[in-house]
Formats: C-alpha cells, structure tokens, sequence
C-alpha cells in the first residue's frame, strides 16, 4: 500500500498511540509519534526511553498505546531493542511466533536518553547492526525534570541548569552534532526531520523501516513549556528552525546525503531566536554579538552540510 | 557418564549449551569470562544456537536480556563484580518486570582497590533486588544449579531473574572432575520456554513497564516479594525430579554433619568445602561440630535453618562480604532468623579480595580464637 493511504488509513483507525494521555497541549511529541507509527505498514513494537512520552502515556493501571510497549529505564532504550530484535530473529527460526510477518522495532527517545545518558547503549546497538528504527525527539533539553540542559541544548539557551543572569548568557557551548555521530556508525539510514514537516517526515520513516540494518531519525519537537512559547505556534516555531536552517531536514542513505528541503531564502536566525522565552535575553542590544555568533555558526554548519550533499552528488 | 576434568566455568558453559538457551547478551569481566567464552565457541560450532550479543556493557547485556525474556526468548547471561554493579539499576527492574533471566555470577570482589578475586560483596550489593541467589560450593553444584535455574525461573509463580553464583577463580577456574548430564535429558528436564505476555505477540498488545505512583507502586513490590518466596517452593519441588535425573539432590541448605553438633558454622559457597573437611577432622578427634551450607541465599530458608539450628549452642556465621558500620549480611540474616532461639551467635568477615581461608583457620574459628576479621593483617585495626 501506498505511504499515503497508509498513512490515512492508520490515522481514521485505531490510534497506536491514543488520546487521553497527559502530554501538554502543544507538546510536539505525539505529532512525532503517531506520523512515525502511522507511517509503517506492519505490525510493531514500541521500546521507549524514561522520559516525558513514557510518563505521561502509561500512568498504571491507565495506558495510550494500543500496540506492544516496552519501558525499562533512561539509558538503555537502544539495549532493550537488541534483545527484542534478536528474540524476534531466535524465535522466528524455531517458529514460535504466530505470525511470519517481520515486526518492526521502534524505539522512542528524549534528547537525554539519546544524546546524554543513552548515547552508550545507541551506539553499541547502531554498531551491531540490529534492525531497529530510534526515533529521537529531540525538543532541546531534559523537559521531563523541568527543562535542564542537555547535550542537545543549543548555544545560548536558557534553561533552569543554565539559567540566563547577570553573569551568564545561558549554555556556553554549542549542541553537538547527533545526527552525525549516528552517520559515523555506517548504519543504512540516517536522518533529520521536524515534527512539523509531516510529508517528509513520514517519508523518512518509510526509508528507515525498510531499511536492512539500524536506522536514526533526530526530529525537532517542540517544547512549549520548556522553550517558551504559546502552544498554539509550534508549527510556526518548528518551521522557524527549518526555515532559519538552524534545523536542516536532511537524510544520509547508504552514507550518501542528500538535502530533503531547502527554504529559498534562509530566514534571519532572529525569526527562530525571537519566538521563544528560552533565548528572549539575547534580543537586546548588549547581546548582539551572541546572535551574529549564532547565524555565523548556523551558516558554517549549512556549508559544511551543502559540502557534503554536493560531494555525494552525481558527477556531471 | 564419565566425569569430564572441568572448570566451573566450562561446566556452566555445558550446562547453557545443553539447556540451548534463544539469547544470550555477553560483556566480558574477569573471572566469568570463561563462561560466555566457552559458550560461544559452541554456538560457533553450531553445539549451541543462540543470538549471541556482543553488548557494550553490563547495563546493556541485562538491558538486552531483560528485552529479550520478555519478549519471549529464553535469556541467559553472565557477570561479575563490577559489572554486576553497572547492571545494578536494571537487575531491579528486571525482577520488577518478572523477566526469567538466568545468569551465572562468578563472585568478585567490588572495588576499591580494583581487585579480580572471590568475595560476595557483589552478591550483597543487589541483595534486596528481588532476584534468586543460588550459591555453589564447586564445579558440579554451579553446574547442578545452572539446569536448576530455568525451572526455577521461568515457573509462572516466580518469573524471575535467578543467579547462580559460583565462587570466583575458586569455582570458575579450578578444574575439578564435573558429572555432567546427557544432552537430552538436560533438554528434557528444562522443556520450552513459552511466556504468557510477549511482548512480540503483537495480537495482544501489553503495555509492559508503566509508569506507577503511590496509588500502585507497592502492589507491584509486594507481589514481587511474594514471588522470591515462591522460588524456595519451585526449588523444593524440583529436588526429586532432579535426584532421579542425576542422582545428586539440592535442596536450599545442606546440612553437614548437624547431628549432636554443639558449634556449627554457616557459610556461603566454596567455603563450605573447606569447612566439611574441617569438620570432619575435629569429628574425628572428638569435637561436636557441623556446617550448615545455605544454597538459597534469596529466598532465605529462615524456618528450615531455625529448625535446623534450633538445639546448637553456638552457631558461627562466616561472611565474605562486609557491611562497615553494622552487621555482616549472612550474620544479620542468622540473628534475624535465631532471633528468641537460645543459640549464641558469632561472626566473622573473611576471604575479602580473594584472601584464602585456610583449614587451620576454620579450626580457630571453632574453637572462639579467631579475631572478628580472620586473617586480616594489622588486627586491631588502627583508628
């Protein structure tokens, strides 16, 4: 069936992920969530990192999910899926399973039990070479606990472990790269998406769950609480990011990038910075500086991307 | 069949062959490395057929394991020491989530100092997990208890992680002739593991490891203990079948030489070896002394040792493990269970680190001349 009547035909029928859950209105998760879910057209596992998307949709005796979920801890959501992944393949080959049709593992993980305390476990699982799908929601800090900074925390951001003050200009370093620390693991697919762009990132995941190996998808969710902003904009701050190319939607297939969706023109990096209370303190004269800092490293990172697109490009 | 001169290590490596487990996540640590090594080399052979995990830690390899029980493979693993601490956060969780995880534990010491030799404090350290604790005194108990296990754990009243613990060095690498059983009566005996909730059975989803608040929390804990304690049942119910099998018969203790004993040590594991022999020399020159050798750590067999125990007069508890600033885990454990009986009780700490426990310290030990700390240099401790 077709990606889009796939699509349509999950979203009309039973939800994998349901209502009634206690996520906060705005909060760009499930938008993540179910266009991922809704996108794959096979009967699947959902392994999911501790962190706001398990507390708020599994609150016991109470659930959301109407397809198998599994929680262990933070750290070691990508460890979970191995040992599901190869209980799958060891039970397959004795045929204990009902069916013969492949399960898909998805996992789905916060910035923190992706780039911070989960970085160990992915890595190992990216390295194995398991056929599993992370999915990381990356909305920028450790939201769950109360917006702490994280590794995923852009540079100048205020959070409540990097507050903003008279003697701080909120998180003095730059994010770092996961997007390419998953590339560097030689897995079949790679990419980044926003959860607002829906169309390509829905044909991300058609990509990545048919890929034969590991496979990661980095999508900017937003936070409303956390990055303060009133939670009817989430799309319009999400496409800020995209369209600032603060967030560039991209893929790596097979080591080979491709650009997925290029605003004509880049915005200003202030259309990003100016929606959101997290990074208010730097639209002030005295913090000028900061803000050409940030559109300087926004720009190298965007070239440096461009390179590598361009360097995989057919020749001629 | 002919006993094979094996290890410890080779013997649990045979016993998970034979029991041809689906998954099994493996993290090197000394000394249990012998154990995933060998088992590997099985399943390179094609002798064993299991998803073998090379994971990048011990949080991953119980991590994994706990992903692939409850996903409806039969999981064993193995660890020690150090990794058994990093594993720690998820061996809870794993008896939380009712995973029937087998895993061998060779017995290091935790550090500081780093050190690779046989204590238990690793055992003590996931104490209260809510895992079973079986201790070995040799090669063929480790080897005993490992096709024990699966029963013990995949039994739809426990449903639990189970360990067998086996001396480290002493027990993983001592070669020592081991009986071992036929491949198909091994297979036999642990049947085919089959979970009622998978989390694969995609028909009827499960949501497995919510999030529970004070409203439930304390359901899941209690039924969790209720099921460590239904473990000592399973166990007592597999004794027959397996003393028909191979003739050798586990039960939680071993009860040594208790009939007139007026002093009586208790002890964990490979020491208890060293003790019987002991305990038959003073016999001999007239001494009325025994050992009561705990099997089940967890669950503790407190009514059968306070039965057991009930007419001694002096009951000498030996741990290799120590909790500074209060009492020793077994000690605790034995004044918890004698508690109103008229027995004395002694402790003693010994063997940290992998310090040997000679024969003629078991004799001052018996008879009351052995220092608190036994074998420690420098006694009394300078402050």
């Amino acid at each position: 069936m077709s990606r889009l009547k796939t699509l349509v035909r999950h979203q009309n029928g039973v939800q994998p992920l349901r209502g009634g859950h206690s996520l906060c209105q705005g909060c760009g998760i499930p938008m993540v969530v179910r266009t991922v879910l809704s996108t794959i057209d096979r009967p699947t596992v959902v392994v999911n990192a501790t962190g706001c998307l398990e507390v708020a949709t599994t609150r016991y005796p109470t659930t959301a999910w109407t397809v198998p979920w599994l929680h262990v801890a933070f750290e070691n959501a990508a460890a979970v899926a191995s040992g599901v992944e190869c209980a799958q393949r060891a039970l397959r080959r004795r045929h204990a399973l009902p069916s013969e049709e492949e399960v898909a593992v998805v996992v789905f993980a916060g910035d923190g039990g992706t780039y911070d305390i989960g970085l160990q476990a992915l890595s190992g699982a990216l390295e194995r070479g398991h056929r599993f799908l992370f999915v990381c929601y990356d909305n920028e800090a450790y939201m769950n606990t109360g917006i702490q900074r994280s590794g995923a925390t852009p540079f100048a951001a205020s959070t409540t472990t990097s507050p903003a003050g008279l003697e701080s200009f909120g998180k003095a370093q730059r994010r770092k790269d996961m997007t390419a620390i998953a590339v560097a693991h030689h897995v079949p697919y790679v990419a980044q998406a926003a959860a607002v762009h829906w169309h390509d990132l829905s044909r991300k995941v058609e990509l990545a769950a048919t890929a034969d190996g590991p496979a990661f998808l980095n999508v900017l969710t937003d936070c409303p609480l956390g990055w303060g902003h009133e939670p009817r904009l989430s799309a319009r701050v999400l496409n800020a990011a995209v369209n600032t190319l603060f967030w560039p939607l991209y893929e790596v297939l097979d080591g080979g990038y491709r650009l997925t969706y290029i605003p004509e023109p880049p915005e200003p990096i202030e259309s990003w910075l100016g929606l959101q209370a997290r990074f208010a303190h730097l639209l002030t004269d005295e913090n000028r500086a900061l803000v050409e800092e940030i559109q300087r490293q926004v720009n190298a990172d965007w070239d440096e991307l461009v390179a590598r697109c361009s360097a995989d490009a057919p020749a001629g | 069949m002919t006993p094979l001169l094996l290890t410890g290590g080779e013997a649990v490596a045979h016993a998970m062959r034979q029991i041809d487990p689906d998954v099994v996540p493996v993290y090197p640590i000394t000394p249990q490395t012998p154990i995933i090594q060998g088992f590997a080399k099985f399943v390179a052979d094609g002798r064993a057929h299991a998803e073998l995990v090379n994971v990048e830690s011990e949080h991953s390899a119980m991590s994994a394991a706990i992903g692939s029980a409850l996903a409806g493979a039969r999981t064993m693993t193995a660890t020690s020491s150090q990794g058994l601490a990093l594993m720690a956060e998820v061996v809870y969780i794993a008896a939380s989530m009712r995973a029937p995880i087998v895993m061998a534990l060779g017995n290091r010491a935790l550090s500081g100092p780093i050190n690779i030799h046989c204590d238990h404090s690793d055992s003590m350290l996931i104490r209260d997990s809510g895992v079973v604790q079986l201790f070995a005194e040799n090669a063929q108990e480790a080897y005993d208890l490992t096709v024990l296990a699966p029963r013990v754990a995949e039994h739809p009243d426990v449903l639990l992680p189970v360990l067998v613990c086996l001396d480290g060095f002493t027990i993983t690498h001592s070669a020592e002739p081991v009986q071992l059983l036929a491949d198909g009566d091994v297979a036999a005996f642990v049947g085919t593991y089959t979970l009622a909730h998978r989390v694969l059975d995609v028909a009827h989803p499960a949501t497995q490891g919510p999030f529970a608040m004070p409203d439930y929390y304390y359901e899941f804990r209690r039924q969790q203990s209720a099921a460590v304690e239904a473990a000592g049942r399973v166990l007592d119910g597999l004794a027959d079948g397996f003393e028909r099998l191979s003739g050798r018969r586990y039960g939680p203790v071993e009860a040594y030489r208790l009939d007139g004993a007026e002093r009586v040590i208790v002890a964990l594991g490979s020491t208890a070896g060293t003790v019987k022999d002991v305990v038959d020399e003073l016999r001999e020159e007239g001494e009325a002394v025994g050992v009561l050798k705990i099997v089940s750590y967890r669950p503790f067999p407190s009514e059968l040792v306070r039965g057991l125990l009930a007419d001694i007069a002096s009951v000498i508890v030996l741990d290799r493990a120590d909790s500074p600033g209060g009492a020793a885990p077994l000690q605790a454990e034995l004044a918890a269970t004698l508690y109103g009986s008229a027995a004395e009780l002694h402790g003693h700490v010994y063997g940290l680190g992998g310090r040997d426990l000679h024969p003629r310290d078991v004799r001052e030990i018996f008879a009351q001349h052995a220092p608190r700390y036994v074998s420690v240099r420098g006694e009394p401790c300078p402050v």
